[in-house]
């Protein structure tokens, strides 16, 4: 399968984009936030069978590269709602795996002390509004988000990440027709893993998504989910878009959700080969291989990631349970607590530029 | 400041007034809705608005209603003081999901505030049908995270508009489409706000109390104006959630009669609540059943007649006070 390179100059018309550069240590952080996401996942995952995550339990196994490569892009003062495959997103914009871990553990210091479960969670002081199982409700939240950039006529950027299930919701079609609509300063990533919990695409649409965006008035482009590299890039070109007054874009991220929708789904509905296939494509091999290719010390990134889970687990383990007595509070805010900026750990950000968001 | 008291604005002009006076004062508010621009809103509430504010701050919509609360909840979490319209309160149920799910909920989960208002023009009594006459507040009473307001005078219709805005969550605003051009009264001018949670007498009296809300006060107070000499209290609860707890015990035990009126429709509503709440703190305090007035469980019927047949009309109220009275 062909991974068209993603140029939002291709489609954007006289809108100038700039270019994406990642460093090496970019290309690290890429990696290295990665094998966090999936090393927390299988975490978090052993903690489940032992009984330790109350509820149910879900990740993004085999999505890492459509978590972290968009969310790399962002600047601190852009802003995400981001979906339950992609904990990648949350460790770039600085959550802790030990919050993520007391967060699945229902412990009074994970991201919502206990007041919702799994990957339910965001934590507004780096600048995520958290999701709800309704999708994709979050898509129609970012695009008030970049309302209030555009009314203010500030150069940011609201990013979110929603299924190829979703697509097929009006709420989709409400959200990509206010972001054409109003020229949002928004990005969208569609990660297509294929699967809508059992159903799969063809049950779920008769045109692909990608294909709708001309539809709603903005490009749109399919890239390689499974390439870290050519996610960001799209990503990125996407934000410069949109911080200069382009307007939205959607990306679709072709990948593949390798677990079942939650840890009680056997999957006995995909066909084996598709496992195959895209094991063959997994993320983090994959880009393994091409950054020790370059002469990367990728061994080194792995060993600092196995050591910070190990120290992060701990820590979460040593988590209380909240205080049962709290469970009415906070229904109601009584002051108007506000986002507050994101880490931004691509290098543009800590650059010259980096004033611009 | 002393506020200076104008000669009556009407209840629609009380809300213009009172949102003008937001918009003017701060420039995070902004109105959202279809049809609010140009064409001033289907009643007319943001007549004007365009001219004065443009059209960033007078947001003309896609006929989206999800859209409309979905984005206004992500403008308001980065700082504005959206003000939303649904065109009529039953189309609030196409943005439902939004409102119950993503801003009633936000605060709780994630501890991000939430503070958008939600305009719904409600109600019935003109032939407005199935779909242009609903009272759907009971609805939001099960939505924990919201706040919801229901004014029955151009006072409070002012007030509690500025009150909803300044509120940091989410406060659904029941503005009665058939209390528009019926309801004038005096409006304080300048910025004012009617405390959230705080009911209002409408009336005292002491030997029953009518406790209702919304356009069904004034129902009540013609009701019992002259009810054969009986003293009636009529308590207009002004807030449907919180409620003023306080105020409705309090009046209970001054006249250990209640009858309790919603134009709502019966089961599980504002009034089923208060009965409850009255049962379980003020049984002794009772010496009568607790009764209630409002409109069947029926869609509401198109033809005048029919309407008026389910509706709670003066007389209904009038014939359960007198019963109660007499217990």
């Amino acid at each position: 399968m062909a991974s068209t390179p993603a140029t939002a100059k291709g489609t954007a018309g006289d809108t100038e984009v700039r270019e994406a550069r990642l460093t090496p240590d970019d290309r690290r952080a890429l990696l290295r936030y990665m094998l966090l996401m999936r090393a927390t996942e299988e975490r978090a995952l052993t903690l489940y069978r032992q009984g330790k995550v109350p509820g149910s339990f879900y990740d993004g196994r085999g999505q890492e590269a459509t978590a972290v490569g968009p969310a790399f892009a962002l600047g601190p003062r852009d802003r995400a709602c981001i979906l339950h495959r992609d904990l990648g997103a949350h460790l770039v914009r600085g959550v802790t795996p030990g919050r993520v871990l007391a967060q699945m553990m229902g412990r009074a210091t994970g991201v919502t002390g206990g007041r919702d479960g799994n990957m339910h969670f965001a934590d507004h002081q780096l600048g995520c509004v958290q999701m709800v199982s309704m999708l994709p409700d979050m898509a129609l939240v970012t695009c008030g988000l970049g309302i209030a950039f555009q009314m203010r006529g500030e150069p940011r950027v609201a990013m979110t990440w929603f299924g190829d299930g979703a697509t097929a919701n009006g709420q989709w079609h409400e959200a990509m027709n206010v972001a054409g609509v109003r020229q949002l300063p928004v990005v969208f990533v569609l990660e297509n893993n294929h699967w809508a919990y059992s159903t799969p695409n063809e049950r779920e649409f008769a045109v692909d998504p990608v294909e709708r965006a001309g539809g709603y008035g903005f490009p749109g482009v399919k890239i390689d989910g499974n390439d870290v590299e050519a996610v960001f890039q799209a990503a990125a070109d996407a934000c410069a878009r949109a911080r200069s007054g382009g307007g939205p874009t959607l990306i679709e991220a072709e990948t593949m959700r390798m677990h079942g929708h939650g840890a009680h789904d056997d999957m006995s509905y995909v066909p084996k080969h598709m496992f195959e296939e895209w094991e063959r494509r997994d993320p983090i091999r994959t880009y393994e291989e091409r950054l020790s290719a370059d002469g990367i010390d990728v061994e080194q990134v792995r060993a600092s990631v196995a050591e910070e889970l190990e120290r992060e687990t701990k820590w979460a383990l040593e988590q209380p349970m909240p205080d049962p007595h709290t469970a009415t509070l906070g229904v109601f805010a009584d002051g108007d607590p506000e986002l507050g900026d994101g880490q931004a750990p691509w290098s543009r950000w800590s650059g010259e530029e980096a004033g611009d968001s | 400041m002393r506020r200076q008291a104008i000669p009556e604005l009407t209840y629609l002009q009380a809300i213009s007034d009172g949102l003008r006076e937001e918009m003017r004062a701060d420039e995070s508010v902004f109105c959202l809705g279809e049809d609010i621009g140009a064409f001033g809103g289907a009643f007319k509430v943001t007549d004007g608005f365009i001219e004065e504010f443009g059209e960033q701050r007078v947001w003309d919509t896609p006929l989206a209603e999800n859209a409309i609360i979905g984005t206004a909840v992500g403008a308001a979490v980065e700082g504005l003081r959206p003000v939303c319209e649904m065109q009529f309160a039953d189309f609030i149920s196409c943005g439902f999901d939004q409102l119950v799910n993503v801003a009633a909920k936000l605060h709780y989960r994630q501890g991000l505030a939430v503070p958008i208002t939600v305009r719904l023009p409600s109600g019935g009594g003109f032939s407005g049908g199935p779909f242009h006459s609903q009272n759907p507040e009971a609805w939001f009473l099960q939505a924990p995270g919201l706040k919801v307001v229901a004014p029955s005078t151009a006072e409070d219709a002012k007030g509690l508009i500025s009150a909803a805005i300044a509120d940091p969550n989410p406060v659904v605003y029941m503005e009665h489409k058939h209390l528009y051009r019926r309801v004038k009264g005096e409006v304080p001018e300048g910025r004012f706000q009617t405390p959230l949670g705080e009911a209002r007498l409408a009336r005292e009296g002491t030997d029953l109390t009518v406790i209702t809300y919304g356009a069904m006060v004034l129902t009540a107070l013609e009701a019992t104006d002259d009810l054969d000499g009986a003293s009636v209290e009529v308590l207009d609860l002004r807030t449907l959630y919180p409620y003023d707890r306080d105020a409705v015990l309090a009046s209970v035990r001054k006249t250990s009669k209640v009858v309790v009126v919603q134009e709502a429709t019966r089961s599980c509503g504002v009034a089923a609540e208060i009965a409850a709440l009255i049962a379980e703190e003020a049984f002794e305090d009772l010496d009568g059943p607790v009764v209630r007035v409002t409109t069947p469980d029926v869609p509401i019927p198109f033809s005048p007649p029919l309407e008026r047949a389910v509706l709670p009309q003066v007389d209904d109220v009038r014939e359960a006070c007198r019963e109660l009275l007499a217990y």
